[in-house]
């Protein structure tokens, strides 16, 4: 078990190495010259050079990297320099975080517990109706394409016809941003939890099918314990194991998401930011959004590794 | 003795294919994607416009029998453009499948069947692609080695006098090789990983054994008697991830880091038109319903023929 956590622990730094280069590298020289970008075609030699030598651009590239890096550890990840000129890309960033994790949460909060209640009871009721019409649920959970979902939804509620001024509208307005406790937070998070709802009924219901037929549940049956019983404490327990896998999954799915689901309610989240970033070339908010995600990332992951190590034994010993 | 009556087994593929036949959604699922591949194949002889025409006489118009699918905001005809928005997705499914399935099997082949330093090296790299969330990396590539290529690619063919390179980077066909690219760099490593895992554990079989004991060469065992004998995970982990690749290419082109306008994509036409019209009745009808619908029917289609396949692949799962 200690060799386990120390072989994946020495191993995190180097990732943690590579992925800050790469992305410093892409980041930055990945356009073209930093400078050039910077200030567009038409600029003064002379200008540009004085701008590479108060940048810090003339550096070899390495000492570059070391003074992002360091500066990146202290929380300082740069300034934006086109679109919020000025201001602390770490500032633009603390902004909008909060946002866009209340909005994750609710997406999370109402369709993980669901999504697990329906994978047990799609198991448990193999072939029944509610078995076929939550196989329908995940498949449309995956398929759906949200780009069109989103219009076709906020269409169908909105108040232009009838049925969405007298009921729907008033109590699902569409868009914006009036904090967790507004009903304009129900339809992103809606289309948020529905891809998550889709991964967690079939990995439940897949995870509760193997469970079941396990030789320790027949033996459960077999010495004569009350079906609730057998399930509650004998297969519940072991069903959740593989659940943990995908918490990952989980992250990056929402990181997805938030992309589109905030650029289309105009949401002012850290999604929405990355978005405008994009279109305007901040690549300093960009390359810190990468890093920062791709670090939550892979530490949430290690310890989801780490975590699996201890509750299923056999994974040690591979 | 005893006679035996000599049955002919049937072959393995034909056994699957009637597992597979006998499930409807994934039957279904196949007529779509014929319907596809041959609207891909012959749009031009499908097409009745040029997808790209306008017409500011004939604006925002409903289906008629000039138009049968009515035309959009700058009077382009819809059938044409979602018929050569097939040929978008078609095209980008192929070459990303190709590109990640010979990455992914000859990579995780040989990771697997060498292990040593070859294995560390792969899996390391391999470690790394999955560090970042796969839309954020995605989203990376297109907003920082996009534009430095598509740049160096015209400058090429200006200086070198290429007028076809040139022509192709206007085009906006160079963005497609960008998405295409950057698609296949996460799916490789996903691919990779499988085979991997399956060459790992078949290495071992006595079949391998004896056939490395009589001298097969190394490039015959891997391709004649590992490969084809770890497929059927495979088939199911590419056909399942097709769905996936569609909408990916569309969710790009709507972010506007995929395919570029006036090229035609399902995300181009549904990203050209939420803008304007997705609360507009009748409008949103053939301008945003339609084409959500048409994608998701063929994400729909990929995956329910991916369940097929898995089912038919692996009895034992159902």
């Amino acid at each position: 078990m200690l060799a386990y956590i120390v072989q994946r622990l020495i191993w995190l730094p180097v990732l943690l190495i590579l992925i800050s280069l790469v992305t410093f590298a892409l980041g930055l020289y990945g356009p073209g010259d930093p400078v050039q970008v910077m200030m567009g075609l038409h600029t003064n030699p002379q200008i540009v050079e004085q701008v590479r030598q108060e940048y810090g651009f003339d550096q070899p590239f390495l000492v570059q990297y070391w003074n992002y890096i360091t500066n990146a550890l202290q929380g300082n990840f740069g300034y934006s320099l086109v679109k919020y000129q000025g201001q602390r890309v770490s500032d633009l960033i603390a902004k909008r975080l909060p946002i866009t994790l209340q909005l994750n949460l609710v997406a999370i909060l109402w369709s993980v517990p669901l999504g697990i209640a329906l994978g047990i009871f799609a198991a448990l009721k193999r072939k029944s109706w509610l078995d076929v019409f939550v196989r329908g649920v995940v498949i449309l959970g995956i398929s759906l394409p949200v780009i069109g979902l989103m219009p076709v939804l906020d269409f169908a509620l909105s108040r232009k016809h009838e049925l969405g001024a007298l009921v729907i509208g008033p109590f699902l307005p569409p868009g914006g941003w009036r904090g967790i406790f507004a009903p304009h937070i129900i339809q992103p998070a809606f289309i948020l939890g529905l891809g998550l709802l889709a991964v967690y009924t079939r990995q439940t219901r897949a995870a509760m099918i193997e469970v079941m037929s396990a030789d320790y549940v027949r033996t459960a049956r077999a010495k004569g314990l009350k079906e609730w019983m057998v399930v509650m404490r004998h297969a519940l327990r072991n069903a959740w194991i593989p659940l943990i896998t995908i918490i990952g999954f989980t992250l990056a799915g929402l990181f997805a998401g938030s992309f589109l689901v905030e650029q289309f309610y105009s949401i002012p989240g850290i999604g929405a930011l990355a978005y405008e970033s994009l279109l305007s070339k901040e690549y300093y908010v960009i390359m810190a959004f990468t890093l920062i995600a791709a670090t939550v990332y892979v530490i949430i992951n290690l310890i989801i590794d780490i975590a699996y190590a201890f509750v299923d034994p056999r994974i040690r010993y591979k | 003795m005893q006679t035996q009556p000599v049955v002919k087994p049937r072959p393995a593929w034909y056994v699957t294919w009637q597992r597979f036949a006998r499930n409807k959604p994934a039957l279904l699922g196949l007529c779509v994607i014929t319907l596809l591949v041959l609207t891909a194949l012959f749009a031009p002889m499908l097409a009745p416009y040029d997808y790209a025409k306008t017409n500011l006489n004939n604006v925002e118009k409903p289906p008629s029998a000039e138009h049968w699918l009515g035309t959009d905001q700058i009077g382009r005809d819809m059938l044409s453009r979602l018929i050569y928005g097939a040929r978008s997705v078609v095209f980008v499914i192929f070459i990303v499948s190709t590109i990640s399935l010979t990455l992914g099997l000859t990579l995780g082949a040989i990771a697997g069947y060498f292990g040593g330093w070859s294995d560390t090296l792969i899996s390391r790299v391999i470690d790394f692609l999955f560090a970042f969330p796969d839309l954020l990396f995605i989203f990376f590539i297109a907003a920082t080695l996009k534009p430095a290529i598509v740049n160096s690619l015209k400058s090429f063919g200006q200086t070198n006098n290429i007028q076809g390179l040139v022509d192709f980077v206007r085009s906006g066909y160079a963005d497609y090789l960008v998405v295409m690219v950057a698609l296949s760099i996460l799916g490789w490593a996903g691919l990779a990983r499988l085979v991997r895992g399956q060459i790992l554990s078949l290495r071992e079989k006595d079949f391998v054994l004896s056939a490395q004991a009589v001298g097969v060469p190394t490039y015959k065992i891997i391709f004649r008697y590992l490969i084809p004998n770890s497929l059927a995970p495979i088939l199911v982990a590419i056909s399942m991830g097709l769905g996936g690749i569609a909408l990916a290419e569309g969710i790009l082109a709507y972010l506007g880091i995929g395919l570029q306008p006036p090229n035609p994509s399902w995300g181009i036409i549904l990203s050209d038109n939420v803008g304007r019209y997705w609360r507009e009745w009748p409008e949103m009808l053939w301008l945003i319903f339609l084409p959500f619908v048409i994608m998701a029917s063929v994400v729909f289609a990929f995956n329910f023929v991916g369940d097929g396949l898995n089912e038919a692949l692996n009895p034992e799962l159902q």
